[in-house]
């Protein structure tokens, strides 16, 4: 009898699927189909899966990422900008601050992309139906909560009031200024501010929690038991925006907050995106503020 | 568990059995240091007589054989703007690890229990751990070891038998089929009342030599407690931020990921490092933000990681106390003097 060990498969075993280990790699290939320019430093690019089975596969939830691959260059997260039922004919705003974004900034319209994912968890629309909404966002945190704004778009008669407060610096880094109508026509009101305003500029100036201060004023006790907040920004927006809502007795595990790490990996492997032992990427990127005032340094 | 005794020659037999047809990796003597003293490591072995079983804790972990510090991921052919992805993981053989001490055996447990674990298993790690066959091997504690106060002492699955040296023979536990089929093959018998009590004399004589210790009772609330705490500030000022430690950890698993094209453009790499959650840009994000600028800051977490976000996540400390990382420290940090600090409020 011969000694030497078996070389076992590694899809038997604990394992019920071939797939569960063949998901760590498995890339789409997509076709970035065509590139919008939003500000001076962010684009929008909608990317389409190219297998159209596929595409249809590409399920996703509002406020999860994907990680996005130009071979070569490099990988890196983003959170998808989309509307979920577009599946995997997506979009993602992407602002141009390191490598691999740098060379997005320069690709042209066909260029084939690997995509990995969706990652990570997500607003929970379901159990906002009935309630109102508030949609809270700082500078490119607007990008990821595009989503769920879409979502609300889509299904605009489940859900009472929603709002959304936009802050950026100053008026030329507002994104999606082209949707702005289209979100009003469908009873979203939408309070944009800036904090330096120029010559263009007839809106409001001042920050996020400035505006919430005046629209909070306007509603009753009812509005505020039955309202969920969505924030995303700047991780400084976080403590001032959650602790007004606080104040207002909206409770903390009714608002969620996105944050932002650099994953390597987005499967809870690489740690980059740990907070304490907790990963951004399989217990986040969307979390309760609860969960983050719980978490060391979470913001 | 199965258990049978070896004659002081068996072991020799086991070992040339298993090194016929397969690749074995053991502790071999590698260099002395400053003060002549041997120093070890694994490597790959043939002869029995290279193989150090009495070997003091090596400088560093086996984990270059199934965590590499370097892994290619992917490799892609490139043609023009469309590309091909080919995923390979890097196990075109079964390991064999002939004299793994507990602690080493204790890593990879914890490992398992993030890499094949998770809704994401991965693939790169599980290909190699689950075809690697280990005898493990009893130890004496060196000064630095504090794997008793970690749990870590014993080792209780994870490995295929573990032998005890003694003194005129080996007591062997048998955990798995692949190694009962292979004692079978060497001169053995089945312990009698005799061999348990000097096994357990032996044991006992092992717990008394301890000399680093650890309390670990209620660590997770005190570092809790404890976060803002000056002694971060003291240990971080002494830190050099190198990644010594997390090199030289048979625990540690952080990576970080880049890709690489070839001069010709036709082909482009997708490789993993591990990284050291002790550099600089190891929690920075795009457009430059640093969640952890400051050398306190990194090597909080590091203490974190280890001994509070995991023991929440899996009820037991991610560190198994091999020293390693207070025995390669540059600025002289060591677990249970950071803890002890910590633990006490003061340096």
């Amino acid at each position: 009898m011969g000694n030497k060990l078996a070389f076992a498969p590694i899809d038997n075993g604990q394992y019920h699927r071939r797939t569960d280990l063949a998901a760590f790699e498995h890339t789409y290939k997509a076709e970035i189909t065509s590139i919008h320019r939003l500000t001076e430093h962010e684009n929008l690019y909608r990317i389409q899966i190219i297998d159209p089975a596929e595409r249809e596969q590409f399920v996703f939830l509002p406020g999860q990422f994907l990680m996005l691959e130009i071979p070569g260059i490099g990988e890196a997260p983003f959170s998808i900008s989309s509307s979920p039922s577009r599946k995997g004919d997506i979009e993602l705003c992407i602002r141009r601050v390191g490598s691999l974004t740098d060379f997005l900034a320069k690709v042209e319209r066909g260029t084939h992309v690997g995509l990995r994912g969706p990652f990570g968890t997500s607003f929970p629309m379901d159990k906002m139906y009935g309630q109102n909404i508030l949609l809270i966002a700082g500078g490119l945190g607007l990008a990821p909560l595009r989503a769920p704004i879409a979502y609300v778009q889509e299904n605009r008669s489940r859900f009472e009031a929603v709002d959304i407060i936009y802050g950026t610096k100053d008026p030329s880094q507002l994104l999606f200024t082209y949707q702005y109508d289209m979100w009003q026509a469908d009873d979203i009101k939408l309070h944009v501010t800036v904090d330096n305003a120029d010559s263009s500029w007839s809106g409001r100036t001042g920050l996020v929690t400035k505006i919430l201060d005046e629209l909070f004023a306007g509603r009753d006790e009812a509005y505020f038991q039955n309202t969920y907040a969505v924030v995303c920004g700047p991780p400084v927006m976080f403590k001032f925006v959650c602790n007004l809502l606080n104040q207002r007795d909206i409770p903390m595990q009714k608002m969620f907050v996105s944050l932002e790490r650099r994953m390597h990996c987005g499967m809870g492997k690489c740690c980059r995106c740990n907070v304490g032992s907790t990963y951004t990427c399989l217990s986040g990127p969307v979390f309760d503020y609860w969960t983050v005032m719980n978490l060391k340094e979470a913001i | 568990m199965l258990f049978r005794v070896l004659h002081k020659d068996g072991l020799k037999r086991l070992f040339e059995l298993l090194v016929a047809d397969n690749t074995v990796i053991g502790p071999v003597e590698i260099g002395t240091d400053r003060h002549g003293q041997p120093i070890h490591g694994f490597a790959e072995v043939s002869e029995y007589e290279t193989v150090k079983l009495d070997y003091k804790t090596t400088k560093l972990p086996a984990k270059q054989f199934f965590l590499p510090y370097r892994e290619d991921l992917a490799t892609f052919r490139m043609a023009g703007k469309d590309w091909d992805k080919e995923v390979d993981y890097h196990s075109s053989r079964p390991y064999v690890f002939f004299g793994l001490h507990a602690c080493d055996i204790n890593a990879l447990n914890k490992l398992d229990k993030v890499l094949l674990g998770g809704p994401y298993p991965m693939p790169y790690y599980a290909a190699k751990r689950k075809n690697m066959f280990i005898v493990g091997i009893d130890c004496l504690p060196q000064p630095y070891c504090f794997c008793r106060s970690m749990g870590a002492d014993t080792a209780l699955h994870g490995f295929d038998m573990f032998v005890t040296d003694l003194g005129g023979s080996y007591f062997v536990e048998i955990l798995s089929d692949t190694a009962f089929n292979l004692i079978k093959q060497v001169e053995c018998r089945e312990p009698v009342e005799e061999d348990q009590v000097r096994y357990r004399q032996v044991v006992a004589d092992k717990n008394k030599q301890f000399t680093a210790h650890v309390d670990t009772t209620d660590l997770t609330k005190i570092l809790d407690m404890e976060f803002q705490s000056d002694v971060w500030k003291y240990w971080g000022d002494k830190c050099l931020s190198c990644g010594t430690c997390a090199n030289v950890c048979p625990t540690c698993y952080c990576y970080s990921v880049h890709e690489q094209v070839a001069v010709d453009l036709s082909r482009a790499t997708k490789t993993k490092m591990l990284y050291s959650c002790n550099f600089i840009d190891f929690a920075e994000v795009a457009g430059g933000h640093n969640f952890r600028p400051e050398r306190h800051g990194r090597l909080k977490y590091r203490y974190y990681h280890k001994h509070r976000g995991f023991v929440e996540a899996y009820e037991e400390s991610l560190c198994v106390g091999c020293g390693r990382c207070g025995e390669s420290c540059l600025a002289e940090i060591t677990v249970p003097e950071v803890i002890s600090s910590v633990r006490g409020g003061t340096i």
